[in-house]
């Protein structure tokens, strides 16, 4: 039977201050799928993940069974690293999981670790998150003093180290091979791959990276079964999705829900439609680095698969009627990304919601690669001459073709996180963008940057 | 005076690395640490913690300038980070920011003795927008109006980040 609203996978314990303590959560049968893992062959634990359809819940949706199979076969050193420096604009779950529930995600790591053969593992948590540094510690330090972790975990024989990594604040450090270095002490410059972090990762040694949703997911893979997990999703990817939405909804929040259920439902019938009865303009699906829908598109469902390939999603051009090419041929349409879903209303100015997005590429960018470093500032510098009526002819071309030139030519896929939503707002929302323009030359006699002020907020 | 490490921080450090096969992976932790114990880091508290993990000077300062969370001039006792990204910049983010430049007579960047204001990207808070975090508390789903009542409860009861460390 799928999932349905009231399905509830890692979301259980929301709002239930007792269950981050270790006695709750093994009262409530926490701790058993554990138990049960150790029993079995690490191969057939990656096994059951592999038929569960779990995939990725950080952002590329890869299928982590796949990935876990990856490692190199009896490689001495892996480790398995959680990414919890959740970071992408719009994206507000693994925090709130970690808050509630994080000994579901101890269980997971740890079984996971078992599977993999790793036994120095670490979660890297974003340093910004202080209460949840707090939190994840006390329960790393509950889960040592009762044998899950450690030398002989409940008597196994495994051994699992688990250590809580706090990073110093830098969104490119969510990207994990700059996790790894980050990790390693350095500063968070992404790495070239291949070699994949699963072949040469942290120290120089295998290493699995997973999200803190994908993680948390394990345990009920492990009880259940992976078939039942499969069964509970739709086609290729199994489970529930955690979204996270805000913005212009009578009700943000972070829900778990059916990967079926569709943009609208979700907003109508989840989020208690939109604010000040105001209709939809457009949605960004899973986080600010992908492509915009507008108001025609929301009867997509959530899911991975569907928001990559279904056909009611327009493709994004680079110009009018030229179709941006991922490679082969394929068409980019959006990604489920993070989950981050922020959705905005017909009054919003579109100009100054993608000014600040590739402001904030541009303050995150590593500086490594030349196109990512100065092609998001240029994005960032002439969307803001758009926002205060200073817009040139020629404007739109000129963001869309920097757009191009940063995308597949980078060393790790920030270029792209800016480069996509760049393109997908002039796509979706060319008309505002020419508005914005027309209105800039018919007042060009006396440029207002107060304007500006009034709309994204503060002028530079 | 040359800075040095606590007794308490050495011990801390000390068990940090245990954790990992060198010295090297402690340096945020460290840093983290040589903040809290010497607000800021200047040249020399960067000499310290380069000695203390047997690092070069230059690495330690090459990755104390990468992240936005360690500063190398004083701050105040709270740092408010207020974010503005989109879903916070949707729901009137930039006028709570202007509600606490004013509130603290300070400009985004500026500090004085008990605030540090900085403008920060999104705090996975985004379902509460606009969010404000300092140290350990959360301000959910602010409004410009609440802005002298924030300042006024973190006055009577900070919330350092250094806390945590
Ligand atoms: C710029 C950038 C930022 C990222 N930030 C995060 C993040 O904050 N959290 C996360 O889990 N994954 C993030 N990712 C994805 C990771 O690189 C990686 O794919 C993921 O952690 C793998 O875990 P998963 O397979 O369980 O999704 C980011 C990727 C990029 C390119
Ligand atoms: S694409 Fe940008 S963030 Fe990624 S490595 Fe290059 S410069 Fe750094
Ligand atoms: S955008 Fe402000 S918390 Fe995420």
């Amino acid at each position: 039977m799928p999932a349905d609203r009231n399905t509830r996978l890692v979301t259980r314990n929301f709002g239930n201050e007792r269950a981050r303590q270790i006695g709750s959560y093994e009262e409530a049968g926490g701790y058993q799928a554990l138990r049960k893992a150790l029993a079995m062959q690490p191969a057939d634990i990656v096994a059951e993940v592999k038929a569960s359809n779990l995939r990725g819940r950080g952002g590329a949706g890869f299928p982590t069974g796949v990935k876990w199979g990856f490692l190199p076969k009896g490689a001495p050193n892996v480790h398995l690293v959680c990414n919890a420096d959740e970071s992408e604009p719009g994206t507000c779950k693994d925090r709130e999981l970690i808050y509630w529930d994080p000994h579901l995600l101890i269980e997971g790591m740890v079984m996971s670790a078992y599977a993999l053969g790793a036994v120095h593992n670490y979660i890297y948590i974003r340093g910004e998150m202080m209460r949840e540094v707090v939190v994840l510690e006390r329960a790393v330090a509950e889960a040592y003093e009762r044998g899950y972790l450690g030398a002989n975990v409940l008597g196994s024989g495994f051994r699992c180290e688990l250590t809580v990594h706090r990073g110093a604040g830098a969104y490119i450090c969510g990207e994990e091979t700059a996790l790894l270095n980050s990790l390693e002490g350095k500063r968070g410059w992404p790495r070239l791959k291949p070699p994949f972090p699963a072949v040469k990762g942290l120290f120089g040694e295998p290493t699995i990276v997973n999200n803190v949703e994908t993680l948390m997911n394990v345990p009920f893979i492990i009880a259940d079964g992976g078939p039942r997990f499969a069964e509970l999703g739709v086609g290729r990817s199994g489970g529930t999705r955690i979204v996270c939405v805000s913005g212009h909804v009578n009700k943000p929040g972070v829900y778990e829900l059916p990967m079926t259920i569709t943009f609208r439902q979700l907003i109508d019938e989840v989020c208690g439609g939109m604010w000040k009865g105001r209709a939809v303009k457009g949605v960004i699906p899973g986080g600010s680095s992908m492509p915009p829908l507008d108001a025609d598109e929301l009867d997509v469902p959530v899911e991975f698969d569907a928001l990559m390939t279904d056909v009611r999603i327009k493709p994004v051009e680079v110009g009018r009627g030229t179709f941006f090419d991922m490679g082969g041929g394929k068409q980019l349409r959006t990604m489920a990304g993070s989950g981050g879903i922020v959705v905005f209303d017909e009054q919003t100015d579109v100009v100054a919601l993608c000014w600040r997005i590739m402001a904030f590429y541009h303050h995150e960018s590593c500086g490594q690669c030349t196109p990512c470093r100065e092609g998001t500032g240029w994005l960032e510098k002439i969307c803001k001459r758009m926002v205060d009526g200073q817009g040139r002819a020629g404007d739109i071309d000129l963001l869309a073709s920097i757009a191009v030139g940063i995308a597949g030519n980078t060393i790790c896929p920030l270029g792209e996180a800016a480069a996509w939503p760049m393109l997908g707002f002039l796509t979706k929302f060319r008309g505002d963008f020419e508005a914005r323009l027309r209105r800039a030359q018919e007042s060009h006699a006396r440029p207002a940057p107060g304007a500006a002020a009034a709309v994204a907020g503060r002028p530079q | 005076m040359t800075p040095q490490f606590s007794a308490q921080a050495k011990q801390k450090l000390d068990a940090l690395r245990q954790r990992y096969p060198s010295s090297q992976p402690v340096v945020l932790a460290a840093l983290h640490l040589a903040q809290k114990e010497h607000g800021d880091l200047r040249d020399d508290v960067l000499r310290l913690v380069a000695e203390t993990l047997e690092l070069s000077y230059a690495h330690v300062y090459g990755v104390a300038t990468f992240y936005t969370m360690f500063r190398r001039t004083a701050g105040g006792t709270n740092t408010l980070r207020v974010c503005t990204n989109i879903s916070c910049m949707l729901r009137g983010a930039y006028d709570v920011l202007g509600a606490f430049e004013k509130q603290l007579g300070l400009r985004v960047g500026q500090a004085n003795a008990d605030f540090t204001l900085v403008e920060e990207e999104c705090i996975a808070a985004c379902a509460n927008a606009p969010a404000v975090v300092c140290g350990t508390r959360y301000f959910l789903d602010v409004t410009p109006e609440q802005v002298a009542g924030i300042v006024a409860e973190l006055k009577a009861e900070p919330h350092p980040e250094s806390e945590v460390v």
